[in-house]
């Protein structure tokens, strides 16, 4: 009952964000997706609850600035390295550890990876971060964990547990 | 004066990008620079809707980006098997 | 609000250009996949902002738009880069930590 709340509103708001705010088009929308969710809410694997709201107002306030001045960094640090005549590169495969549980932690962990100076993430599995790394600095694990992945592991296990 | 100067910049990315998808000495090569051009011609038509004023080309911008999304994962799903 | 949405439209456009120029000159396959899609994704948001700053009635979709981009181009950057090191393309790297994972098993989902 819960997952099937969650398609339906979720089907909902994308609908009536792609078609207009007008009177028939969000009723059409409310039937369209009461249908579409008794059909596929079986299939699905999330649901939510009324934590969302605080959930998504973390992460818009704390997570999205920090996420952004960093993605601007590496986008300059790409840039200097795009334009300088010889290019400066030292590549190489690092492992991550990380502590998140849920699965859209590590997605959104994944993907800050991806866009931060740098790096890429290549793999995940349960509790480690398969990275490729532009610029390889360091020896020791610790320090690779640090390095890439500190200040985001500390936001995001703080907002998804 | 500034539309054409960015036409000018978004034409210029993806012109190089289909050189690397026509120079490209592997598989993998031409499907990341085809990833790439995907991505710039999303761009591309959300600013063609800035330059028609007509709200249309946002919907298809949307419906161009998703299949982008699945032929990139297709096609990377298809280069997993190992040729040999 | 027209200026502040031409100077997006710059950005985005002259990263655009980045991310093309990057695809073109790096020299092997994840070196590439990196210039390129964290070049397209800021330039993807910066021109998309731009629009949306010419033109507020389209705000709430080109919002959707963004996120979506945002939430899928890294995804299939990184699809990509596995792919591409279970097929063993050649590369120019250094180092590997990543023997231990990928050459035993190789497609169990």
């Amino acid at each position: 009952m819960r997952k099937f709340l969650s398609a339906f509103v979720v089907f909902w708001l994308i609908w009536s964000v792609l078609s207009g705010f007008r009177m028939q088009d969000v009723l059409i929308g409310a039937v369209v997706s009461l249908v579409l969710s008794f059909v596929v809410s079986r299939y699905l694997s999330f649901s939510f609850d009324f934590r969302i709201f605080y959930k998504v107002f973390l992460f818009i306030v704390i997570y999205i600035p920090v996420f952004l001045y960093r993605m601007v960094l590496a986008n300059l640090d790409m840039a200097r390295r795009v334009l300088s005549p010889s290019i400066p590169l030292n590549p190489g495969f690092v492992k991550v550890k990380t502590k998140i549980k849920s699965k859209t932690g590590k997605l959104t962990l994944a993907n800050s990876i991806t866009l931060t100076p740098g790096t890429m993430s290549v793999e995940v599995d349960e509790e480690t971060i398969y990275v490729h790394w532009v610029d390889v600095q360091g020896e020791e694990k610790e320090e690779y964990s640090k390095e890439i992945s500190g200040s985001f592991e500390n936001i995001l296990g703080g907002i998804f547990r | 004066m500034m539309d054409i100067l960015v036409f000018f910049l978004t034409g210029f990315g993806a012109l190089f990008s289909i050189l690397r998808i026509i120079l490209g000495p592997s598989v993998a090569d031409r499907a990341a620079a085809l990833d790439t051009m995907n991505v710039i011609i999303t761009g591309l038509i959300v600013f063609l809707a800035h330059v028609f004023e007509s709200s249309l080309y946002l919907d298809i911008a949307i419906i161009y980006g998703v299949l982008a999304f699945l032929e990139t994962v297709v096609f990377s799903r298809y280069l997993e098997v190992d040729p040999k | 609000m027209t200026i502040i949405g031409y100077f997006f439209l710059l950005v985005g456009a002259s990263f655009y250009a980045l991310g093309g120029l990057g695809m073109f000159r790096m020299p092997d396959v994840f070196n590439r996949l990196q210039a390129g899609t964290k070049a397209t994704t800021l330039g993807t948001i910066s021109l998309l902002f731009g629009v949306g700053m010419l033109h507020p009635e389209w705000m709430l979709k080109i919002l959707l738009i963004i996120v979506f981009l945002t939430i899928t181009n890294p995804v299939s950057s990184s699809t990509l880069a596995r792919s591409a090191y279970l097929a063993k393309v050649k590369t120019k790297t250094k180092k590997d930590d990543l023997k231990l994972l990928l050459n035993g098993d190789d497609d169990d989902d």
